[in-house]
């Protein structure tokens, strides 16, 4: 035997076998969605509860929503402030508990628990072992109606906020979500997702206290229980602890989002980006459209998973791209389509002439029946994986509870997916997807992008990030 | 009942090795409709050559790319068409590769994970577009973004001498352009051969039972044939003796941010020692109550925010020996670092010297475990812990068991890690934002 290593192949010979190709495996019978009953219950402050019995892990998830729109019918910033200094200390002071106090009380339950705020929902999440969930819900109440907001804890969150604002606003995502809510949402409650550093020096713990006492209200608020938990003892046990949470008035919901309006893309300058996000939109389809789960099936063939027209393109054929996703967000009277991409800086133009080619070729050059099959096997085994977990099924839950939809609309939906014909996706894409419907922004260096995406058109005066 | 007495989740492992040499591991999980496969091969970014630096990533990225049997796309059609999700990853000592699905697709599964262990297509055209993508994917998580790679690109080559330990996982863009079909094909033959891979399937195994499924995986990998395992060199080098610093410009961030790098414990030979780390991390850092959250953020306003982790990619049990603990910070650019620095000393001394309380422990114990059981609600999670604790330590149960171990963790063993932190030397990187003064004017 010598030392010298035996020849590895080359890549031919790795790629063949004697035997040569061999059949792909048919597939089973996929189960039906196991989803749990859900018992519901309504407190006479307003408070609606919804809990399920999820067991596979010794946990319970649980998640509040509060619709928490501000009183302004436009966007305010000095609102937006104050709202996110009020999530940043709701945990740092009630009258019994101090910051340390709160959080040593869920650790000991392998608890954690934590706030939020968006234009449309306060939140307060949280997940502890089951056993402990009596500890996570006289913490929680404690916080909802007795939070102290100190002035100590104030004055802190509002100097850290303000370096976070500024950590968050050097990612060029933040600065593309930014821009892309107000291109299509305009001056709406809804484009002011995050405030600016100046607004919140300006908010008090006094105004804190004061938006507490207005926004942290039961009536219109929705609490999701779900895990190794018996529903009705978990509903007696917020019963006994939020029966007595009061406000002066319903929480305020969100006036509508107005439409996108289609338009010239704007082009964000961003000095020094070597790569752009490409952020398109258009009217997206609310879940009780008729045409719902056509649409939802389109847009898996144009850029919804891996396999779609899109991400085939831009990045197995042509490399311009990491990732290329295309997605629906719900707003309120409405839905919105989002189709998002980054890519280098000299390929912007070009990504954004094929993002504009399969956008025409979805109206142009119809999902095909192959298409489709791989879209509908994978929107239901997709649903199923996606359901597998406490916490994927407690949000999913209060996301459809707040548009009036309960657990049978996701135990039809797999039917639904079934059901849907090869015409009606290929009307879906050429409604949803044609390229005369869209809207959006630019963020990367104009003075290299800026050119080349000119000289194709539809690209409007820029703004700087 | 304590929280600490919940029983560890019931799951049976069963083991196999095929004649070729692949090891299997099948956790059956009835509780759940979905079923996983996952491949990890015993290839990470510490065993690439000098000068391909980040060819273990790109070659993740080829693997996707047609075998024999299947096209190019197709491996991502027929799993996502069969109701799948996929992905793969690249770390120090491993690259896994992994799908999960209903369980109506498992052999489907198989077949696809066979095919492109013994037959992947790798073309020059493939090559060239992969290239490309990576080069994106870096420019998207590293390049244009604040604090790209921090730590875990740019903290090793402070900590560590040796390339193995030092290079940029990522790749060097000159280097993963001149990578060449040769060197994926050498790369292949060298490190995916079935006897240096671990096949894992986790969940819904449906009708097929233990035996079934075994039958499958012979049926669908038993004929790859046998190669010879590459020996596996040690990563082994000394611990610095003092304290080395290091400075780097970032373009994007706001914000001056720190790294603070240690060596820990041998996995394999001191678990116990390394897992304290695990928990003095947690301790420091995790929650409200946490000695350098109370300190750094609320006491003495040094922060922004603080996070401590034993292990390099974010959790502990992902590499074998040497591994990294890292504390990392982002403070305003008015606070000298060594006031940071300052204080984490006095908080480690303090640990050394008096140990956490026993309630401390306990609370830190359960916040453990209630988020690996939260972690293992999830199939692919699950799956992926498994099986990367059967390949780097030859005990999958380490995952099962690890709420325990953490949980018998006594005082003294956390004041024993926090004194062995101070007792040697250290990496500290510090992230400096460089100026912009373009982006402060107005046009």
């Amino acid at each position: 035997m010598t030392a010298t290593q035996p020849r590895t192949r080359t890549a031919e010979e790795i790629g063949r076998t004697e035997t040569g190709p061999r059949p792909l495996p048919a597939l089973g019978r996929t189960r039906d969605v196991p989803l749990p009953d859900v018992t519901t219950a309504t407190l006479p402050n307003g408070l609606r509860i919804l809990a399920a019995h999820r067991p596979g892990v010794p946990m319970v998830e649980v998640l509040l929503r509060i619709p928490a729109a501000g009183p302004s019918a436009t966007a305010d910033p000095a609102y937006t402030a104050g709202m996110e200094v009020l999530v940043e200390t709701m945990l740092t002071g009630t009258a019994t508990r101090d910051r340390v106090g709160i959080d040593d009380e869920l650790a000991a339950v392998g608890g954690e628990l934590g706030v939020g705020v968006d234009p449309e929902w306060l939140q307060a999440g949280g997940s502890a072992l089951a056993s402990g969930l009596p500890v996570v819900l006289d913490v929680l109440a404690d916080v909802l109606t007795g939070a102290t907001h100190p002035d100590d804890e104030v004055a802190r969150e509002r100097g850290r906020l303000a370096e976070r604002i500024a950590v968050a606003r050097a990612q060029p995502r933040t600065v593309a979500r930014e821009a892309l809510q107000r291109k299509r949402f305009g001056d709406h409650p809804i484009s002011s997702e995050m405030p600016t550093a100046e607004a919140v020096a300006g908010i008090t713990a006094e105004r804190v206290r004061e938006l507490h006492a207005d926004t942290v209200v039961p009536d219109g608020a929705r609490l999701v229980l779900v895990g190794d938990i018996d529903p009705d003892t978990a509903i007696e046990s917020v019963r006994a602890r939020l029966g007595g949470w009061t406000g002066s008035h319903p929480a305020r919901e969100l006036s509508d989002a107005p439409a996108v309006v289609p338009g010239d893309l704007e082009l964000v300058h961003r000095p020094g980006s070597v790569q752009s996000q490409l952020r398109l939109t258009a009217p997206g389809v609310v879940r009780d459209d008729p045409r719902y789960t056509a649409f939802q099936l389109a847009n898996l063939v144009f850029g919804g998973y891996f396999s779609s027209r899109w991400m085939e393109n831009i990045r197995e054929d042509k490399g311009y791209t990491y990732g290329a996703h295309s997605s629906q967000e719900f707003v309120p009277g409405g839905a919105v389509l989002g189709v998002d991409t980054d890519v280098a800086s000299d390929v912007t133009a070009a990504a954004l002439l094929e993002t504009r080619y399969e956008l025409g070729r979805m109206a142009a050059v119809p999902p095909t029946p192959e298409e489709i099959e791989s879209a509908r096997r994978y929107a239901i085994g997709s649903l199923l994986i996606s359901l597998d977990s406490q916490s994927a099924l407690a949000g999913t839950l209060s996301v459809l509870d707040s548009v009036g939809l309960g657990v049978d609309w996701l135990r039809d939906r797999p039917a639904r997916l079934e059901e849907v014909t090869v015409e009606q996706v290929a009307d879906a894409a050429c409604d949803f997807f044609a390229p005369t419907r869209f809207t959006g922004v630019i963020v990367g260096d104009a003075d290299v992008i800026g050119p080349r995406l000119r000289a194709l058109g539809g690209i409007a005066q820029e703004g700087r990030a | 009942m304590s929280v600490t007495d919940v029983e560890p989740a019931a799951l049976e492992l069963h083991r196999a090795t095929l004649s070729n040499g692949l090891r299997v591991l099948i956790a059956p999980d009835p509780t759940t409709p979905v079923v996983g496969v996952s491949v990890h091969v015993d290839v990470g970014f510490r065993s690439e050559p000098e000068g391909r630096t980040g060819f273990a990533h790109l070659f993740e990225h080829l693997m996707f790319q047609g075998s024999e049997s299947l096209e190019k796309l197709a491996h991502f059609r027929h799993v996502q068409a069969s109701g799948g999700v996929f992905n793969g990853s690249t770390h120090q000592d491993y690259t896994d590769y992994f799908e999960v699905l209903p369980g109506a697709a498992l052999e489907r599964a198989l077949f696809l994970e066979a095919d492109r262990l013994r037959a992947p297509k790798l073309t020059v055209e493939n090559l060239r577009n992969q290239v490309d993508v990576v080069k994106e994917e870096i420019r998207l998580n590293v390049q244009n973004r604040p604090y790209g790679g921090f730590p875990w690109i740019l903290l090793p080559p402070v900590l560590y001498d040796t390339f193995p330990n030092a290079h940029n996982g990522y790749g060097d863009f000159s280097e993963l352009e001149q990578a060449t079909l040769e060197d994926a094909a050498s790369f292949f033959d060298t490190f995916y051969a079935p006897g240096n891979a671990l096949l894992t399937i986790h969940g819904d195994v449906a009708e097929h039972g233990v035996d079934g499924v075994l039958a499958l995986v012979e049926r669908h990998f038993g004929d790859i044939p046998f190669r010879p395992t590459p020996q596996r060199p040690s990563f082994a080098e000394p611990v610095p003796g003092s304290e080395r610093r290091q400075s780097v410009p970032d373009a994007h961030a706001p914000l001056p941010a720190m790294a603070i790098g240690y060596r820990v414990p041998d996995p394999t030979t001191e678990p116990d020692a390394y897992l304290a780390h695990a928990m003095l991390a947690s301790v420091l850092t995790d929650g409200e109550a946490a000695r350098l959250q109370r300190r750094l953020v609320h006491a003495d306003g040094l922060v922004t925010d603080v996070s401590a982790s034993n292990g390099l990619m974010g959790g502990p049990l992902d590499a074998r020996d040497p591994d990294t603990f890292t504390i990392t910070a982002v403070h305003p650019a008015d606070v000298e670092p060594d006031r940071v620095l300052g204080a984490v000393d006095d908080e480690l001394d303090r640990l050394a010297a008096q140990g956490p309380s026993a309630e401390e422990l306990s609370r830190q114990s359960a916040r453990w475990a209630s988020a690996l059981h939260r972690e293992d609600d999830r199939v692919m999670f699950r799956m992926l812990g498994l099986g990367a604790r059967e390949l780097l330590y030859g005990r999958a149960e380490l995952a099962l068991e690890l709420p325990e171990r953490l949980a018998a963790l006594r005082p003294e063993q956390i004041a024993g890690a926090a004194g062995r932190l101070r007792g040697a030397g250290r990496a500290v990187l510090l992230v400096e934002p460089a100026a912009q003064p373009d982006q402060e004017e107005t046009p």
